[in-house]
């Protein structure tokens, strides 16, 4: 390799510019130098191809994106020859096996929204309050046990929460509040809460931990107490890291099947209490598709439950992409 | 960090003015507050764990760890769920680890911020976000019915490798992450080229740290329900899966049908609390283990 005109090759501007990765400008350099030399120019190019490799491997998870929203096009779509769009969203009737049938999922979307509403009413305040606990207020040690158990029950597989659900949750509820049935709406948002908490707090945390200290310290030697510091300072540094973390708090929540499934007591009705049994949309598919005759109306209208459902999970990501790249804490100097 | 615990500490060692008294007691409620916050949690983990070991410990025995279900699955064991399960988790990641880790690769260490990198980024988030049932529909739509290949191990093990490819995504670039920027100039610096810096030196030292990953992957796999429900789960086979092709049973949807469909929920309880037991075991010990693992390369990277 020659390696006498590398020094020219560098020129102020190569210094000046911000990278991400000082070694970058090694392999360009290395790259421009090796013009001429044959070797070294099939050596670039195999490189080249390499590089081209992983970008197609790197497309597979927008390619996948790509195809889930095609297919559940594809499969969804013919419902709408039989139904309006307007009928299919805002009719209240979900009768799909009976005849004539009815494909209203209204009440399923009113069951989602409000399971997940429930929930975010539970899973908030507790996920941020132990997210601001984890970076602000345990010690070092105690992190390092909450930490683990938070990740511990993020792992909790949502159907042994959902048995949970129904085993133990669904009978203490209909004792001790007197309701028809345990299996509501109620139970299936409390469960929700704890599935969408770790969500919550770790990407709270990682926001909250990321707030330059100097901001801290300067509130602090201004006479501030610790929490009057966490309250006017940290927060509102770690806002939209913290409102992320709920929107996909909310995502998971709301996109949740197996929960539920087994907890929310299945009537396809417009919930109009607390502890009204509900069928949000996952629950509906989930336990649907089974017996729905292939690509008939049934399944269309399924898949069709399934674009909804996408709809929404994909608006509540795009929103907190939005956030998190509008209002990312760069340094103290963007407060 | 240090300096703030300093400060902190000097004022709190200051006997508060009467007039502040009130701010002080304020902050130490608040913490209370979030004290108890974490506890909730910690509480949640516990109740449900120790309630299934108490419930399910009973129902364990070699019977049950190696039989099939027997008298239309009221007795006998669950040894074609485990297996269903090991083979879908493992399948899964035989897909997800590949494509997630070369994904990575291209992230960290070759993409230049701009367009296309923000594009991919939004799909990789997107694709984390997609509901677990919507990827069941796709599977089904997709692997199932376009691509032929019925409801078979085949076809979960696709879908579960979907799912699971933000995940691996996520821990193996942060596994590169943690590799020292020193270690690619030195290895640059010797003449090496970009790939053979990535497979000689970037890689090795990033590998504990993506096995990590592919851990937690396995065990985010196993405990899925609602992706495997149209694409490889069936209630009952007696046989154990011996081509891809092949219908399994899983733990999950062991556990599902079990507790929901069928006359005999009540008789099969203790079934439903193995059954359960030895989900949680599994996928929270894989999780612990990763867990542990994490923290020790950590303090050893310190």
């Amino acid at each position: 390799m020659a390696t006498g005109n590398v020094a020219g090759k560098i020129s102020s501007e190569t210094f000046s510019a911000q990278r991400r990765r000082p070694w970058d400008r090694i392999t360009r350099e290395t790259e421009t130098v090796t013009k001429g030399n044959r070797q070294a120019e099939t050596r670039r190019k195999k490189e080249q191809g390499i590089r081209a490799l992983f970008f197609i491997i790197a497309s597979a998870s927008i390619i996948t994106l790509s195809l889930i929203v095609l297919f559940l096009f594809m499969e969804g779509l013919p419902i709408f020859k039989k139904v309006s769009v307007k009928a299919f969203l805002f009719g209240k009737l979900w009768y799909p096996t009976s005849d004539p049938a009815d494909f209203g999922i209204f009440a399923l979307i009113m069951a989602s929204v409000a399971v997940t509403a429930v929930a975010s009413l539970i899973s908030i305040p507790l996920g941020v309050m132990t997210a601001v606990y984890l970076a602000e207020v345990a010690s070092w040690r105690l992190r390092e046990v909450v930490k683990p158990i938070v990740e511990l029950l993020a792992a909790l597989p949502s159907v042994v929460i959902g048995f949970f659900g129904m085993v133990v949750v669904a009978p203490l509820l209909q004792d001790l509040l007197d309701v028809a049935t345990g299996l509501n709406l109620f139970n299936a948002a409390l469960m929700l809460a704890f599935m969408s908490v770790p969500t919550i707090c770790s990407i709270s945390e990682d926001a909250i931990f990321g707030v330059p200290t100097e901001l801290k310290e300067a509130s602090l030697a201004l006479g501030a107490t610790h929490w009057e510091t966490i309250w006017r300072v940290i927060v509102p540094a770690s806002i939209s890291g913290i409102s992320t973390a709920v929107i996909l708090g909310m995502s998971r929540a709301i996109g949740e099947t197996m929960v539920v499934l087994m907890v929310a007591g299945g009537a396809a009705m417009v919930p109009t209490s607390l502890f009204d049994p509900v069928r949000p949309m996952p629950a509906s598919i989930a336990a649907e598709m089974a017996e729905a005759p292939f690509r008939g109306d049934h399944y269309y209208a399924l898949f069709a439950t399934g674009i909804v459902l996408f709809a929404f999970t994909f608006l509540f990501n795009l929103v907190a992409d939005y956030v998190s790249n509008r209002y990312r804490q760069v340094g103290a100097a963007t407060l | 960090m240090k300096e703030s615990a300093e400060i902190q500490r000097a004022i709190h060692s200051n006997p508060w003015p009467d007039k502040h008294r009130g701010r002080a007691y304020l902050q130490q409620v608040v913490f209370l507050f979030f004290r108890v916050a974490a506890v909730v949690n910690g509480l949640a983990l516990l109740i449900v764990v120790t309630f299934l070991v108490a419930k399910g410990y009973t129902a364990i025995n070699w019977t049950f760890l190696t039989q099939p279900p027997m008298d239309s699955m009221t007795k006998g064991g669950i040894l074609p769920c485990i297996i269903g399960t090991l083979c879908l988790s493992l399948g899964s990641m035989l897909i997800a680890l590949p494509i997630g880790v070369a994904s990575a690769i291209y992230l960290h260490e070759y993409a230049r911020p701009g367009r296309v990198l923000r594009l991919i980024r939004l799909g990789i988030n997107n694709l984390a976000g997609v509901p677990s049932v919507v990827f069941g529909l796709f599977g089904l739509a997709f692997f199932v019915v376009y691509m032929k290949m019925g409801t078979s191990l085949l076809a979960g093990s696709l879908t579960l490798g979907a799912l699971t490819l933000p995940v691996i995504i996520g821990s193996a670039e942060e596994a590169l992450r943690a590799v020292p920027g020193t270690y690619r100039e030195a290895s640059l610096g010797l003449g090496a080229t970009k790939w053979q810096t990535i497979w000689r030196v970037v890689l090795p030292a990033a590998l504990p740290g993506i096995l990590t990953g592919a851990i937690l992957g396995v065990g985010r796999a196993a405990g899925e329900t609602a992706p495997i429900m149209f694409t490889a789960a069936v209630f009952f086979t007696p046989s154990l899966p011996t081509s891809l092709f092949d219908e399994v049973m899983a733990l999950p949807y062991h556990i599902y049908v079990l507790a929901t469909a069928g006359t005999e929920i009540e008789k099969t309880r203790h079934l439903q609390y193995g059954t359960a037991l030895v989900l949680i075991v599994l996928v929270l010990g894989l999780n612990l283990i990763a867990i542990i693992y994490r923290a020790r390369l950590r303090r050893k990277m310190r």
